[in-house]
């Protein structure tokens, strides 16, 4: 069991070590001549104008949210869809009110408009 | 520990990631050569006979381009950003075998790097991840586009997940197991295409939008963001994100035909094994095409349809699918196994319902497209 | 010791440095990256324990839910990601006689539980661990009111999350 994921470790540290050598080429090889225009934030040619990172809108965070909760309602699935021969009815009708509790949650949040994007 | 199999393992890991890159270099290729052939155009075909040397002029390129680096940018984190997105798209095929085991040097070789008995859920955390690349590549740039492309898209990203984790629910039904090795013996008998059809359209559908292909490729909305999270990358960092990219197309196409079209089996494949990449090889060149030619048709979707799109139809239709299919299961368990095309029929119903329900949306959308182009 | 000792051993000191460094580094962004490579190399820990289908859930849900969750708050409640106030304030020494106190609590209700160093029952070749928590999570013995419960849980983190961020027009 244990030694089935250290294929994975092996292929992880491997890709990692591609990665640095692609960015390592990229500074050995191409020229450097940094000037200021070069260096300014990109905003098609213009000057740029306040600050580049700023507050994102609260929609964002709300999307996250509602990611989360059904994430986690994707993983329960997992387990159950793998015993689910040997369950019948009785797993699809827990299942069901699982699903259900939830759906409750969508369904505010789409009449609350959560969903609403303008 | 045993020596031979260390070895064994880094050299499998060496040939997925060689494998991997050619691909992904002959993919730029074989895009730009369909697209060109759809639009009635050429292609490249200067470098080399016919073009064939055009990924290698590509390389070479960018390697000896200037990389800028915007003097606010946060430096650290705006090179880890492009490492970190190229990193999932090589990992994530560690769990998906390419065929049966063969004997090479007189010993048994398995043809894929591992299959641990959750590689379905493997797959998910992984692509997970890959929202990580794009939201710090926006961020660490400290350019308003690149923000505002790299949050949208991972907000995208996110979405589509959900979609993407409940389609692959169906085949972990079927098969009722979670390893990407079962799932595909358990479609000896049968493809899963044809008891999942929805299922495999979500399954695309989502992986469309959690590569950032057209016509998902929000980030990339040149007219609005520039270029989305990566306008300030240049050279071999860009050359990174491009790289992810299209390494990520191979990989959600191998995966879907894992899932949906039978991995590596096909006729003869037991008896000699390596046909297996080969037929995968076909099934995989295949859906590449579709990625393809769905970008030389589709327009890119408004960024508020596509989040409505991904929360209010495509993620109720995958849960419905879902337990379509156990019910079809259950029906199949007790009246005789001919009940697991109701499954199908069910669920292509529930299709037809749910495009019905959203058909005044699609009208308005469609009719504002018409008059946008007068 | 053996290897798989030596290996618990280097992931346990990563992910305890991750761990500091999220309190320690002052740039939040960089605090929640630690935070990542903390909850990553819990989820190695689960993997050394024979825990597949945890450690995949932890990779899952914390690094590909929560923490972006983390990632989206920080860039929406903070015009500047940086903080350049000091770290501590005048509790400090409080603060941490606390916490020594309350480490040595836990110290001490644990050193009065004998089961540390009894071997967990192993399992035999056929049991498959993914089937037994399938069929753990729905069976009326066992699980099932907590899964549900959850489930109540989560609509209600949901319905509290739209009223609090949520009061348009």
């Amino acid at each position: 069991m244990l030694i089935e994921y250290l294929p994975i470790a092996i292929l992880l540290v491997i890709s990692t070590g591609l990665a640095a050598l692609i960015v390592w080429i990229g500074n050995t090889f191409g020229p450097r001549r940094p000037t200021l225009r070069k260096s300014l934030p990109y905003e098609s040619g213009m000057n740029p104008i306040g600050p580049g990172t700023r507050r994102m809108p609260v929609r964002f965070y709300l999307v996250a949210v509602l990611f989360i909760l059904f994430d986690i309602e994707v993983v329960f699935f997992l387990p159950w869809a793998i015993v689910f021969r040997q369950l019948g009815l009785f797993g699809l009708i827990e299942m069901f009110v699982f699903i259900f509790i939830l759906l409750v949650g969508y369904v505010y949040a789409w009449k609350k408009g959560a969903l609403e994007w303008e | 520990m045993d020596l031979a199999l260390l070895l064994e393992w880094i050299i499998k890991s060496l040939v997925l990631i060689l494998i991997l890159l050619t691909s992904f270099a002959y993919l730029t290729f074989y895009e730009r050569k369909a697209l060109a052939r759809i639009q009635v155009r050429i292609g490249p075909n200067r470098a080399g006979p016919g073009g064939w040397l055009q990924p290698v002029a590509d390389a070479v390129k960018l390697i000896f381009k200037e990389e800028l680096t915007p003097a606010k940018a946060y430096k650290v984190i705006f090179v880890i950003a492009p490492m970190l997105t190229l990193l999932p798209a090589l990992i994530i095929l560690a769990v998906v075998p390419f065929g049966s085991s063969i004997t090479l040097f007189g010993r048994q070789v398995s043809l894929g790097i591992t299959d641990i008995n959750v590689g379905v859920l493997y797959i998910m955390a992984v692509a997970s991840i890959s929202v990580y690349g794009i939201v710090l590549a926006g961020w660490s740039s400290n350019n308003k586009y690149a923000m505002l492309g790299g949050i949208r898209s991972s907000a995208q990203m996110i979405s589509y997940e959900l979609a993407l984790g409940l389609s692959i629910i169906g085949p972990i039904l079927l098969a009722e197991s979670m390893s990407i090795g079962e799932i595909i013996d358990a479609q000896r008998g049968i493809w899963f295409l044809f008891l999942q059809p929805v299922g495999a359209i979500i399954f695309w559908t989502a992986t469309l939008a959690e590569v950032n292909r057209s016509p998902f490729d929000m980030p990339e909305a040149e007219q609005e963001l520039t270029a989305g999270y990566h306008v300030e990358y240049s050279g071999m960092k860009f050359a990174l994100f491009f790289i992810a990219e299209y390494m990520k197309m191979i990989a959600v196409s191998v995966i879907l035909a894992a899932l949906f079209l039978g991995g590596y089996r096909g006729p003869f494949v037991d008896q000699v094994p390596l046909l297996g990449p080969l037929y995968l090889f076909v099934k995989v060149f295949v859906l590449l095409f579709i990625m393809i030619w769905v970008r030389a048709t589709l327009p890119r979707i408004r960024y508020d349809r596509l989040m409505a799109f991904g929360w209010k139809l495509l993620f109720p239709l995958a849960l419905t699918n879902v337990f379509l299919t156990a019910v079809g299961i259950i029906l199949a368990d007790t009246y005789g196994p001919a009940f697991l095309w109701s499954i199908p029929l069910m669920s292509i119903l529930a299709f037809l319902v749910v495009n019905y329900l959203a058909r005044d949306r699609i009208a308005t959308a469609s009719a504002q497209a018409v008059s946008f182009r007068r | 010791m053996t290897a798989l000792q030596i290996i618990f051993l280097i992931t346990a000191v990563i992910t305890l440095g991750a761990a500091a460094m999220v309190v320690i580094t002052r740039n939040l962004v960089h605090a929640a990256l630690w935070l990542i490579m903390t909850f990553f190399g819990i989820s190695v820990l689960y993997v050394l324990l024979n825990a597949g289908f945890l450690a995949v859930a932890q990779v899952v849900i914390y690094i590909g839910a929560i923490s972006i969750l983390m990632i989206f708050a920080i860039m929406l409640t903070r015009r500047v990601q940086q903080d350049f106030g000091p770290q501590t304030n005048a509790a400090w020494p409080w603060a941490l006689v606390i916490a020594a106190a309350l480490f040595g609590g836990l110290i001490w209700i644990f050193s009065g539980w004998g089961n540390f160093f009894t071997q967990a029952p192993v399992m035999g070749e056929r049991a498959d661990p993914l089937r037994q928590l399938g069929m753990a999570l729905v069976s009326p013995e066992q699980y099932v009111i907590p899964f549900e419960v959850a489930s109540v849980m989560l609509t209600a983190a949901l319905i509290g999350a739209i009223m609090v961020a949520w009061e348009r027009k």
